[in-house]
């Protein structure tokens, strides 16, 4: 009866985590759906048919037909989807070049003004973009960066947010360690490069994660600095998609999906210790 | 030179003597120290410096132009801030940001410690069911957008549901009931990230304390709310923070599908921000970034000191 009882817990988080995942397998199923039977499904939320939308979560006749229009017919596509490549990895780089030494500086050294860096830190990386939107456009005006890929890359790179989860992994270094090696004669490069990247590496890769998910998923940005669309990421692209070309948007929508999700299930385990990083006290 | 002086004249000599010495390695070691400080500055000054630059000098720039005119430049003292207050559209995008916050927030902080909790527990299937809950964290909003229209339109499929329920369709996006889509939208994104959060608060409670109120004949309730509750407390502070810091993202969703002008209860100070830029009323963005920022710096303070006091 306990055993029951106990058993019963799962139904209800079975069916949370199903309603949950629900967008997954409605674009996965969209996607390799022919237009006729989308068109029939969602006629009345396009427009031009009466009734309800339905849908099925699998297809009567499988197809890739709006996967492959998208990867062949539609160079837009690939423009969009390289500029959000290029983005995305140009900030992951910037964050660790700049991002990392100063979680290392911040974390392993005491000097004037460190815990006013500190607090300036927390409280920057909690600020809301539309907050500091107006300051950034302002500096990226000055220095006539607008509407080009710089201004989308240069605020992120300085983002504070990745230097405090790294931070807080740099800080969680025992001090006997870097004692030893100050000790063997190392400087204070050497043991960043040698003792301190080495140790702190799990948590560079969580704030790479974390940092890859949100440039990849950045939509404000781009909308306020970059005017010309063919400088547009994926994610400003997407929306433009109509109703009407609704196989082409499932199938975009997809392949933006996956870069993501993959880094989601081969990270996860780092995604979540950077995630936890913010909540424990220090 | 106060110790120098006494050491001359007990000794004869200046700097002699294991006095001397002492001196001298104080001196080396205020050096080294000096040195060590200089090291961790220099650590810090690149990324300090684009920092400095990018956000916190124009910041300071903003808070200025807020008190000038955005055509002439000429100080205006309050008058963009009085205008801001006056501006119906402000009130209205305020009004729905506040009312979002306060109800979204305190949803969304028991909902996971709840499902954190129940997961902590359970021996099967818990990685999986974590990372289900989790995987929205790596969904970009863009991605979604055509479910969420297809879900949310009044013809879509959620209206689908509520009828075979015996219900009646709600038109979701062109009335109130757009505020529930946000909120819907929010606890969508946020609800596996807070519940991660909350589980790391979790892992730290050590087991031997649970044993021993079993031994005492504790039950699971009272575990609960005497050992778990008490000991999540320094985690309820940064969940909440990072909870409302996360608030402010949903307008993605609330853009993505709606646009620039969505129905006015889903109007949020976002959408504001954007159509004033378009416009070009600078000023009034200065003022209103000032006063978002004093808001959001201020409430994090209280939310920290209240925390402070409590633990």
């Amino acid at each position: 009866m306990a055993k029951l009882v106990k058993g019963m817990v799962y139904l209800p988080l079975i069916l949370l985590a199903a309603l949950i995942c629900f967008p997954i397998f409605f674009a996965i199923s969209g996607v390799v759906m022919s237009n006729w039977e989308l068109k029939e499904y969602l006629g009345p939320v396009l427009g031009g048919m009466d009734g309800m939308a339905s849908w099925s979560l699998f297809p009567k006749s499988p197809t890739l037909q709006s996967l492959i229009e998208v990867l062949m017919d539609s160079p837009q596509f690939f423009v969009m989807f390289w500029n959000s490549i290029k983005i995305s990895l140009c900030i992951l780089a910037g964050q660790t070049l700049f991002g990392v030494p100063a979680a290392w500086g911040l974390a392993r050294f005491s000097f004037p003004g460190r815990n006013a860096v500190l607090t300036l830190y927390i409280v920057l990386m909690l600020m809301p973009f539309q907050v500091l939107m107006l300051p950034q456009y302002l500096v990226l005006n000055g220095a006539g960066l607008l509407d080009t890929h710089w201004a989308v890359i240069l605020p992120a790179v300085f983002s504070t947010f990745p230097v405090f989860i790294m931070y807080r992994f740099f800080s969680s270094i025992p001090e006997e360690i870097l004692e030893a090696a100050r000790i063997d004669g190392a400087g204070s490069l050497r043991i960043f490069l040698h003792v301190g990247i080495p140790l702190g590496a799990a948590g560079i890769v969580s704030s790479g994660i974390l940092g890859f998910l949100e440039s990849w998923n950045m939509i404000e940005q781009p909308m306020t600095f970059l005017k010309t669309k063919s400088l547009w990421p994926l994610s400003l692209f997407l929306p433009e998609i109509g109703l009407a070309d609704v196989g082409v948007g499932f199938a975009a929508a997809i392949l933006m999906l996956v870069p993501a999700l993959l880094i989601f299930l081969s990270g996860q385990e780092y995604l979540e210790q950077g995630i936890a990083a913010a909540a424990l006290k220090g | 030179m106060m110790v120098r002086k006494a050491i001359k004249r007990e000794t004869g000599f200046a700097g002699s003597g294991s006095a001397g010495r002492q001196i001298r390695q104080q001196k080396q070691q205020k050096s080294k120290k000096w040195k060590k400080s200089l090291a961790g500055i220099g650590f810090l000054l690149p990324g300090l410096a684009g920092v400095v630059y990018f956000t916190l000098l124009p910041y300071l720039e903003v808070i200025r132009r807020s008190f000038q005119s955005a055509v002439t430049s000429e100080w205006v003292g309050l008058k963009n801030y009085q205008e801001v207050f006056g501006n119906t559209a402000f009130r209205m995008a305020a009004w729905n940001t506040i009312r979002f916050t306060a109800i979204c927030i305190p949803l969304l902080v028991c909902l996971s410690l709840v499902l954190a909790v129940v997961l902590q527990k359970l021996k099967f299937a818990k990685n999986f069911l974590k990372s289900s809950f989790l995987i929205p964290v790596a969904i970009p909003a863009a991605s979604v957008v055509l479910v969420w229209k297809v879900l949310f339109h009044s013809n879509g499929l959620l209206n689908v549901v509520i009828q075979w329920f015996g219900g009646e369709g709600i038109s979701w996006m062109n009335s109130n009931y757009a505020f529930l889509v946000l909120v819907i939208s929010y606890l969508w994104k946020n609800l596996g990230y807070d519940m991660v959060l909350w589980m790391a608060g979790l892992s730290g409670i050590s087991t031997e304390i649970y044993e021993a109120a079993h031994v005492d004949g504790a039950g699971e309730w009272s575990c609960f709310f005497k050992i778990t509750l008490p000991n999540l407390k320094p985690s309820l502070y940064t969940i909440s923070v990072l909870s409302f810091l996360n608030s402010f993202k949903v307008f993605r969703e609330a853009w993505l599908v709606a646009g620039d002008y969505p129905n006015p209860s889903m109007y949020l100070l976002q959408h504001l921000y954007n159509n004033w830029f378009r416009d070009l009323s600078f000023d009034k963005i200065a003022a209103t970034a000032v006063i978002n920022g004093a808001v959001v710096f201020v409430l994090i303070l209280l939310l920290r000191k209240a925390w402070d006091s409590n633990v």
